[in-house]
């Protein structure tokens, strides 16, 4: 559990990190919250020569409204996000999906750019970025783009973000008023990565399902948004027959692995109970 | 007199002693961060150890290269078993009778096992080296399942044994066998069956488990070549025990060998026995001539250090119709990994196995145990329990709910017609145990009075109506259990270790102005013994408490001891020091008698002094005596008051107690809310309440992680999948239940203060009562027996095979 010797870096600003990582080239690795990349190392499965912390770069910190968006910081914490009356306001299940990361101290310390770019599909703001349609933002050599969340995760730890680029914020656009939200996440304890769990966010119309949005964490290599299943709902009451279906269609997407969790097979029933459940609670808070 | 002048209990109060609960005096520098562990030993020109280990489960190791690790800057050596091999400690000796390989000597037999040592002047360039240590492995056939190591083909684990039928204890029936042992009376339990009218048989497994101290295991090793001495700092339970055994082994005079436990954090179990890297330490601090330090990482300790149970036991009971026992039997597979190195009692293979019959009047009983070899880490240390007393309390805790549910009785009224009474004791099991004493019917009473056990069984019968009727998708289950220890090990016509009796000791030397200071062969790891033997003494001598200094786990100043494990501190040390205390009372009575001008007899004791009887206001107080000690004792007496007891019990203890749990389990997901655990223990004279609560807190959390989520878990290739805390269920505060504790006093007959231990009760009897608990919510649907761990997905898959999901 000693990790083995590496040079420490910690740039000011973007550009400087950008071009730290253009010099180091695969000899570098970002470092963020750093709750996935020390462990490893600590197991010596990474052996980065070169870290480079991007805690010190202030404008990669903050949360702020952007028109019809709410653009965060890459290197904003999980407590701050907790913390956000603007994300509480506008997007409380940012805060309840947060609040179910871990433990209040990895959450000081866990960033949201860190969780979402890491590329692990145990973690659980990559489903809900998708479930949100969030855009990301990565600055590299050749400047800035944005790439959506929902095109953006290829596998485990394979995204869509290239060598040399750093990924700066993340933007979300704010889900119309009156939407209904869960996230339900089984876990066996606190700190535990989700055996399975269902990002939910609709609005209703008239007492029928006007929109919706479905993501399901750590139950494939990648985290997974269930269009199939939004398509069943989208039109519906939200019955029971309607709702089983979705979840089978949801279920039928998902190719969990086996682990002390549990059996690929009863991950995916997870799965569907989870969507139940959230279904059912984001119909209570939808309002019309 | 004037009303200023203290009453005896106003006296007997400022004492803090036995039954006061008094705080903790060791929290004074625990909750400071003032604690002085292993790893805060820092030593001048000290080195780190660290192993290169085995990623195999079972492998022959082809070729070592050390060449690499030995040119990372600050490698001062590379230990290998060809290095060990000159100084004859390739191989060491274990406590169980077997031996054990130190560094792996032409195979590796268990993954993460020990295989090159690397020495260097800084824990980083250690561990650098060691992932350096080219190894080349022929991989071998892996065997994990202890049911399938006696198979006529089983890979063979131990090559070292090839053609040895003789094992410790006896005969070894296959390759992989290591003992076989039994007891009771099998003729006399075949007779109950035949007769009997129900009988019932499950395979009850109890998975592997591990003791999982916030500490792992570590030492500092620092050898002395101009004196010639070895002094040990380590995580020790049994800082005697390692110090002979560090002698025999290393043929240092045990005089030259100083073992120290500093603080330690945690033990149960996990710290009783010698493990490689002590010896590589020693080894390594011969080599270099300074000292050298090894820390053990979390990783290592749940995968090498010593693990907990693997019994997998066939149980069966025999009933007449109307509920009253007649008969058990019990086979057992018992998994002790690749080495023999369980710690138990050298006699006992399988340790107070045979204390099976639990609570119950059971005339005739038989239960056999073979112990087997597997690829797994070695051990089977008494996890916060005496030698494999939780194993036999579970097996028989559910073996009692499955018979009540054939029977169609209340498991709670099986119980108590099959509890011994009380007029019974001391009783003599079929087993051969004198149970010292004990009142189970009450204590079962009580607790189904405080939870008002018939109404929850109403609520449970509505609840269970209402799930077929598809309304909840909740079941409601009820564990209820009553569990009998036996601890305090032990006498010595039953136990010794290595030829060592299981006495233990207290040395107590009272200064002239009546403070003093008690040494003792136990050591606490986290129990408060610094608190509660000073209790012990202010109650026998009429000091203060907080007059008393108690140090334990120098083995230079404390007198020799077998060490804390098994409940055995209270029963075997506590005695010694009241026993101490009462010679020095002796002495004290004489030296008053002679300041008082009376006979001995003449005296009489009260609370902190002795006095004349029918003239209490003549009277010298013993902090007066112990001055007088020093300057006017009687001619002829020699000067000052100390005195030391080295106690061999004459019996063990049977602490005993009454537990009810309810749970709702989701059988959607398999999550299982607790919603209540009511715990009465009867650990006979309460020392110190406030600590006992905090023991019981302890051991049963740890019973609801064994219950509800632990498990070493090994694929079929040998890898262990449960190695850290990401997959090794160690509940926080969060997922543990709120507790509900209560008591009953039974004292112990043969015991000097009539106390009997307390700290692995809750471990024992906690573990059933979850287990039960879960089971019961899903008895009624006719499920017998679900095995541990009763994980998400494990109650889950019971749900399904019932069709719970359809």
């Amino acid at each position: 559990m000693i990790p083995g010797s590496f040079n420490y870096h910690r740039p000011k600003s973007v550009q400087e990190a950008v071009g730290l990582l253009a010099k180091l080239g695969d000899d570098g690795r970002l470092l963020a919250g750093g709750h996935s990349l020390i462990p490893t190392m600590k197991l010596r499965l990474a052996t980065p020569a070169n870290l480079i912390d991007l805690g010190g770069i202030a404008d990669l910190k903050g949360i702020r409204a952007d028109g019809n968006d709410i653009v965060v910081g890459a290197m904003t914490t999980q407590h701050d996000l907790i913390a956000s009356d603007l994300l509480a306001s506008k997007i409380p299940i940012l805060r309840e999906t947060s609040a179910q990361i871990a433990d209040p101290q990895v959450r000081y310390v866990g960033t949201l750019g860190g969780n979402v770019a890491n590329g692990d599909p145990a973690n659980d703001m990559p489903a809900l970025m998708m479930c949100l349609n969030a855009t990301f933002h990565a600055s590299g050599k050749s400047g800035e783009r944005k790439i959506a969340a929902r095109g953006f995760y290829q596998g485990l730890y394979a995204t869509a973000l290239q060598s040399g680029e750093v990924l700066t914020a993340i933007r979300i656009p704010v889900p119309a008023a009156g939407h209904g939200y869960a996230y339900e996440k089984l876990k066996r304890k606190i700190g535990d990565f989700a055996t399975a769990a269902a990002a939910v966010v609709l609005t209703m119309k008239g007492g029928k399902v006007n929109s919706c949005a479905i993501a399901l964490t750590n139950v494939a290599d990648k985290p997974l948004l269930a269009e199939e299943a939004t398509k069943i709902l989208i039109g519906s009451a939200l019955d029971a027959a309607t709702v089983k279906r979705a979840v089978a269609a949801a279920e039928a997407i998902t190719s969990p692995a086996e682990d002390p969790r549990g059996p690929a097979q009863y991950r995916t029933k997870m799965a569907g109970v989870m969507l139940t459940r959230a279904l059912a609670r984001a119909k209570s808070l939808a309002k019309g | 007199m004037n009303d200023m002048t203290p009453t005896s209990a106003e006296r007997a109060a400022k004492l803090e002693g036995m039954g006061c609960k008094r705080k903790r005096v060791e929290d004074i520098r625990f909750t400071q961060g003032k604690g002085n562990y292993v790893d805060d030993i820092k030593l001048p020109n000290m080195l780190y150890g660290e192993f290169n280990r085995s990623p195999y489960g079972h492998a022959h190791v082809k070729k070592i290269d050390t060449a690499k690790a030995a040119a990372v800057p600050g490698v001062v050596a590379v230990l290998t078993a060809e290095t060990l091999k000159t100084v004859n400690l390739a191989w060491m000796p274990t406590l169980a009778g077997d031996v054990q390989m130190v560094l792996a000597d032409g195979y590796v037999l268990f993954q993460n096992q020990e295989v090159a040592f690397v020495i260097a002047d800084s824990r980083e360039a250690a561990a650098d080296a060691a992932d350096l240590v080219e190894v080349e492995y022929e991989q071998l056939p892996v065997n994990v399942d202890p049911l399938k190591a006696m198979a006529p083909n089983a890979p063979v684990i131990r090559e070292d044994l090839k053609g040895k039928t003789e094992g410790a204890h006896g005969k070894r029936k296959h390759y992989n066998h290591i003992f076989s042992w039994q007891a009771g009376d099998k003729a006399a339990a075949d007779a109950a069956f035949a007769k009997a009218d129900v009988t019932i048989r499950e395979m009850i497994s109890y998975p592997r488990v591990h003791p999982c101290p916030l500490e792992t295991c570590q030492c500092v090793a620092s050898f002395d070549k101009i004196k010639g001495e070895l002094t040990l700092y380590g995580t020790f339970q049994a800082p005697h025990v390692i110090r002979t055994v560090g002698s025999l082994i290393s043929k240092i005079p045990e005089h030259k060998i100083h073992v120290i436990s500093p603080d330690v954090g945690g033990g149960f179990g996990n710290k009783v026995g010698a493990y490689p890297g002590y010896i590589c330490s020693i080894v390594a601090s011969i080599v270099t001539g300074v000292p050298v330090k090894w820390t053990e990482s979390r990783i290592d300790n749940l995968s090498t250090t010593a693990f907990a149970r693997d019994f997998h036991m066939d149980m069966e009971l025999a009933c007449t119709k109307d509920g009253k026992l007649l008969g058990l039997r019990c086979y057992t597979i018992a998994d002790h990994g690749a080495f023999d190195a369980c710690a138990n009692a050298t006699k006992w293979p399988a340790g107070l196995f045979s204390i099976i019959s639990g609570s119950y009047d059971i005339p005739a009983a038989h239960c056999l145990v073979d112990g087997v070899y597997t690829n797994k880490a070695p051990g089977g240390v008494a996890y916060r329990c005496s030698f494999r007393v939780t194993e036999a309390a579970y097996c028989v805790e559910r073996a009692m709910d499955i018979m009540a549910q054939k029977l169609g009785m209340d498991p709670a009224d099986f119980r108590m017609k099959n509890l011994i009474r009380r007029e019974q004791f001391p009783y003599t099991s079929a087993f051969g145990w004198q149970y010292d004493s004990g009142d189970y019917q009450t204590a079962l009473t009580k607790a189904m009075e405080a939870v008002s056990y018939r109404k929850l069984r109403d609520e449970q019968k509505q609840k269970r109506e209402a799930f077929k009727r598809g309304e909840t998708r909740e079941l409601m289950g009820i564990g209820v259990i009553h569990f009998t220890e036996i601890v305090g090990a032990g006498p010595s016509r039953n136990c010794d270790i290595l030829g060592i009796a299981m006495f233990d000791s207290a040395e107590i030397r009272i200064h002239p102005t009546g403070s003093g200071i008690c040494r003792l062969g136990t050591k606490s790891q986290g129990q408060g013994h610094e608190t509660t033997y000073a209790q012990i003494i202010a109650t026998e001598l009429g000091l203060a408490a907080d007059s008393i200094t108690v140090e334990e786990g120098n083995t230079d100043t404390a007198p020799y001891g077998l060490g804390t494990y098994g409940s055995r501190s209270t029963p075997v040390s506590g005695a010694a020091t009241a026993m101490a205390c009462r010679k020095i009372k002796a002495k004290a009575q004489m030296i008053a008698a002679y300041m008082l001008e009376v006979h001995d007899d003449d005296l009489e004791w009260d609370v902190d002094r002795f006095r004349v009887k029918g003239n209490p206001e003549r009277f010298k107080t013993m902090t007066e005596l112990a001055w007088a000690a020093y300057h006017e004792v009687p001619p002829g007496m020699e000067p000052g008051l100390e005195a030391v007891d080295y106690y061999d019990p004459p019996n063990f203890t049977f602490p005993f107690g009454a537990y009810i749990c309810v749970v709702d389990v989701d059988v959607d997901t398999g999550m299982i809310k607790v919603r209540r655990f009511y715990a009465l223990d009867d650990c006979g004279t309460r020392i110190n309440p406030m600590i006992i609560e905090g023991q019981i807190h302890g051991g049963l959390a740890e019973a609801f992680g064994i219950a509800m989520g632990q498990e070493i878990h090994y694929d079929d290739d040998g890898n262990v999948t449960t190695a850290s805390f990401l997959d090794y269920f160690l509940p926080t505060a969060v997922e543990t239940p709120r507790w509900e504790t209560d008591w009953t006093t039974t004292p112990s007959p043969h015991h000097p203060i009539g106390a009997k231990g307390v700290g692995e009760s809750p471990n024992v009897g906690g573990v059933p009562c979850f287990s039960n608990a879960v089971n019961d919510a899903f008895a009624f649907l006719g499920s017998t027996h679900i095995q541990m761990p009763h994980d998400h997905w494990r109650v889950w898959t019971a749900a399904e095979k019932l069709g719970l999901h359809a």
